[in-house]
């Protein structure tokens, strides 16, 4: 079986996110006064071989650990489409 | 002679910088590819600054899993000293061989003019010519230059005089965050418990020649000559 994964990468809360600023700026200038608190991180789509739902979401955690997030800096949620 | 291997990646463009500074200084360097597996007797070890792998997913997140850096961590765990400048500072600490990462310029600039820095740390295999609060000119050239790391790893850093280079003001006072990437405690370089892992990201090998210029950077390579690591490996 083949489960599709999408991953949510992001910087973590309380690190400087100048990126999320920028944009911020840009939508305030705009006129959406109404947005706030953007922050801007990355989504990582793969396809994960693996025998259940639940082993291709272990695998794709792993997946995280090693390399698509950096545990210093980010924080990552994932999804396993059934 | 000393032995000392440059490490090229795929995007490396500091490479030739690096092994010119590095013989220049009187050393025996030569180039090692990513792909090798064995460093060749190198007594010491450099990354060079550069874009391996295009800066993809994170400035150096992919180098540091490069058959070689299997050898360059073993070589650092045995003592030997590695030097990262730049992206290779960068590699130094997705490869978990340093603490913290670097993130994306505050102010979303790429930043490549001079800096000031002033050297804090002289006990290490790359600083050792330098005298304590030395203040250099040197240029940085990064986009991902912003050194974070949680407050008790600074507090570490801080408190085990492990911050070997900081960014200052040209006339050496202190940049108190106006630093040239918004890096924490105005962090230019760091260094390993041991000393014999620094990593920085202003550009030494950009600043080693008389030719091109003050040679304030050709300290990094000619510390090489004068490191007992195995004196120092009890510090």
């Amino acid at each position: 079986m083949s489960y599709r994964v999408h991953v949510r990468v992001v910087p973590r809360a309380g690190l400087l996110d100048p990126q999320g600023q920028a944009v911020e700026h840009a939508l305030s200038a705009l006129g959406f006064q109404e947005a706030g608190s953007v922050r801007i991180g990355k989504a990582i789509e793969l396809e994960v071989r693996a025998r259940s739902r639940e082993e291709a979401e272990q695998a794709a955690r792993r997946m995280c650990e090693k390399l698509l997030a950096n545990p210093v800096t980010e924080d990552y949620s994932l999804e396993v489409e059934s | 002679m000393l032995r000392v291997a440059v490490v090229r990646f795929p995007g490396s463009n500091c490479d030739f910088d690096t092994l010119h500074s590095a013989q220049r200084a009187g050393t025996q360097a030569y180039f090692v590819w990513h792909r090798d597996t064995d460093l060749q007797g190198a007594d010491f070890v450099l990354l060079p600054g550069g874009f391996s792998y295009g800066d993809y997913l994170r400035s150096g997140a992919i180098a540091r899993f490069s058959p070689i850096m299997n050898a360059v961590q073993r070589h650092a765990e045995d003592g030997g000293p590695v030097l990262g400048i730049c992206n290779g500072f960068q590699i130094l600490c997705e490869a978990g061989m340093l603490p913290g990462a670097l993130m994306r310029n505050a102010r979303l600039t790429f930043a490549s003019r001079p800096v000031s820095i002033r050297v804090e740390q002289t006990d290490t295999a790359f600083t050792n010519q330098y005298e304590e609060g030395a203040i250099l000119r040197m240029p940085v050239a990064s986009g991902d230059g912003r050194f974070v790391a949680d407050p008790e790893t600074l507090r570490r850093l801080e408190a085990e005089r492990r911050i070997v280079v900081r960014y200052v003001r040209p006339d050496g006072s202190a940049a108190n965050g106006e630093n040239p990437n918004g890096s924490l405690h105005d962090i230019a370089g760091i260094c390993n418990g041991g000393g014999n892992v620094v990593g920085l990201m202003p550009h030494p090998d950009r600043a080693s020649d008389p030719a091109l210029g003050p040679a304030l950077g050709a300290g990094f390579f000619t510390s090489m000559l004068t490191w007992d690591h195995v004196a120092k490996g009890a510090r």
